[in-house]
């Protein structure tokens, strides 16, 4: 799994809005085929990790590389081509478009077609090319259990399946590495395990790798293969689920114990 | 929860090509093609009056697709419109009188001139949005009015430019029986371009960039390309309704491409609908319409002792223009989204009428 070195290496990146430091001197690697996990309290700089992976913000300093490219100048789209695929904490769905044509937007970079060939259709073979990535798109509806509202506007459906949509849209994208900001936020337990079920496939079935963000701390230490924790755009721990759990600095992140009683354990140990 | 189409019962789609079809139902793609046929009987049915209308509707209502694409579908915004269709109508006089090309060919040539004029001044676009935007393509509306006037070479300046009818085989199209069918020939390519545009990877990628553009650019879109991209199909549709235009009358003069028309095209394209291939023409028929109803009521009042003194007669003329106004501000408070999706509500209501549910 090692031999082709990690799928996204980040080396030492930095943030700096103004006055306030999001991100400070944050690395870690991840290697293909892994379910990573980014983990901390709110305001921690997590999905400010993301937006630096997926080309939203320019790291003040650092690197990011893809696939052993340096991807830290790239644009979005270019990333996008590229193999990163993501999806928001916040809804991002292409409110007026059908399901359908949301998930199509994600084949953008794959099919061929233009504003030439495009409006032709039936003579430059656009139409060909629009249903053959229109079977790929299928296979995802099916795999994600939507092909009932496939043809409902995207801004009408329930927040839970608006989730299931925008994940169906990066999957089509076919990305190496998807980037998942809370995709189980604001979702009951029926929904969580479907989706906690779609990420293990995708992982295992799809041969993506998983990088994901959440605040379900089950869900975090039953499916990821390692997790690392942020704290005031610091990087505290990074290991294996149960030894992050194990951590004291993570304890003390997330359950806020006083300083003094940190000193009495590290006397007692 | 199912997406809103209206379909007879056991009326199943059993491919993914039945499914990516422009018409819901074979019964409305016949009762399209039927009524294009219907069209193209007019002509012959009715007298030259409606002819002419139905030529002004098809020039019109090219350029407004243009301007809907920009708007409606992209999301960006336009006060410069009239300026390119002006545009589109010069370039085409000028590229038929200076090298000789057929007018059917310098029309698709000057749409292609006017689309690189219209990128030009989408530059703004690349960083602007909204208010600030809409400003900036004013400045184009200004600047091609004042370019228009001056640029003798190209537009004749204060005399204007001639402009040679079509010729289709050697048979010169001079008169307005003929000049219809190349009006419904343009109309019906134009729109059926449009659409399909609007079926395809670049028309979801401006849909895409108008409704998130944040997300658009992580599925791979890229923006500033797209936002240039579509200045420039928009102005392609006003180029070429402009060119049709200019063949029309014989003579383009640059006193009729004011900011007015530019509102005008901005009214057909909220009162059809924004973001509506088929509303486009709808908003441009009931806007070239609506003066000419005005215009007969005012006329059929004067039949009416008190409505015959000038006082009133000149009254009514304002209220004509004033009308426009009105049913614009009208659209917008009970049918924003224009008459695009009332029709689609009047099929809902009678599809599955008496039960409302």
């Amino acid at each position: 799994m090692t031999s082709q070195g990690p799928i996204l290496q980040i080396s030492d990146v930095s943030l700096v809005f103004g006055g306030v430091r999001a991100l400070s001197d944050v690395s870690f690697s991840v290697q293909p085929g892994e379910l990573f996990s980014i983990i901390g309290p709110n305001g921690a700089g997590k999905t400010s990790m993301l937006n630096c992976v997926s080309g939203r913000y320019t790291p003040t300093m650092g690197s990011v590389s893809f696939k052993g490219q340096d991807v830290t100048g790239l644009k979005p789209n270019d990333r996008a081509e590229l193999g990163i695929g993501r999806t928001f904490q916040n809804l991002a769905l292409f409110g007026h478009m059908n399901v359908l044509d949301n998930i199509m937007v994600g084949r953008h970079h794959l099919l061929k077609n233009n504003f030439v060939n495009g409006p032709l259709y039936w003579l430059g073979g656009a139409q060909k090319e629009e249903l053959e990535h229109r079977r790929f798109c299928e296979d995802v509806i099916d795999f994600l259990e939507i092909s009932h509202i496939r043809k409902a506007t995207a801004g009408t459906l329930s927040y839970g399946l608006r989730k299931r949509v925008e994940l169906a849209r990066a999957v089509a994208l076919r990305p190496d590495l998807i980037l998942l900001d809370e995709p189980m936020a604001g979702m009951n337990l029926e929904e969580k395990e479907d989706m906690a079920r779609f990420i293990i496939d995708l992982n295992e079935e799809w041969g993506m790798t998983v990088v994901m963000i959440e605040h379900d701390m089950g869900v975090v230490m039953d499916i990821s293969n390692r997790v690392m924790v942020l704290d005031f755009g610091r990087k505290i721990a990074e290991g294996l689920p149960d030894e992050v759990m194990a951590n004291k600095h993570v304890k003390k992140a997330y359950l806020g114990e006083e300083d003094d009683e940190t000193d009495e354990d590290e006397q007692v140990a | 929860m199912a997406g809103f189409s209206i379909r007879p019962c056991g009326d199943f789609r059993t491919t993914y090509r039945q499914d990516t079809r422009i018409f819901d139902t074979t019964y409305i793609r016949n009762a399209a093609i039927l009524g294009i046929f219907a069209v193209a009987m007019i002509p012959f049915v009715l007298d030259g009056y409606y002819v002419n209308l139905f030529i002004q509707i098809s020039y019109f209502a090219i350029a407004a697709l243009g301007l809907n694409i920009l708007v409606g579908f992209t999301g960006q915004i336009s006060l410069g419109h009239a300026a390119f269709f002006g545009f589109g109508a010069f370039a085409s006089a000028w590229i038929n009188n200076t090298t000789g090309i057929p007018v059917l060919l310098s029309i698709p040539l000057a749409g292609l001139m006017t689309a690189a004029v219209g990128m030009l001044f989408g530059l703004p676009a690349a960083r602007i949005k909204g208010l600030y935007l809409a400003i900036a393509t004013l400045a184009a509306q200004f600047i091609l009015e004042d370019f228009f006037a001056r640029a003798e070479w190209f537009t004749g300046g204060s005399y204007g430019a001639a402009a040679n009818p079509i010729n289709v085989f050697g048979y010169e199209i001079y008169d307005d029986f003929s000049f219809f069918y190349v009006a419904l020939f343009f109309l019906v390519v134009m729109y059926l371009l449009g659409t399909n545009l609007m079926r395809t990877r670049d028309g979801r990628a401006f849909v895409a960039v108008r409704d998130h553009y944040l997300s658009a650019e992580i599925m791979g879109i890229n923006l500033t390309k797209y936002r240039l991209m579509s200045f420039a199909i928009s102005s392609f549709y006003a180029g070429v309704g402009g060119a049709m235009y200019g063949h029309y009358l014989g003579f383009v003069s640059a006193e009729g491409f004011t900011i007015l028309l530019s509102i005008q095209f901005l009214g057909m394209i909220i009162i059809g609908g924004l973001g509506s291939v088929k509303g486009t023409l709808m908003g441009t028929v009931f806007m070239v319409l609506l003066p000419e109803v005005m215009e007969s009521g005012v006329s059929a009042l004067s039949v009416f002792e008190w409505a015959s003194s000038t006082a009133v007669t000149d009254g009514l003329a304002y209220i004509k223009e004033m009308a426009i106004g009105l049913a614009i501000i009208l659209f917008l408070i009970f049918e924003p989204d224009g008459l695009a999706h009332r029709w689609q509500q009047i099929r809902a209501y009678w599809k599955l009428y008496p039960f409302s549910y």
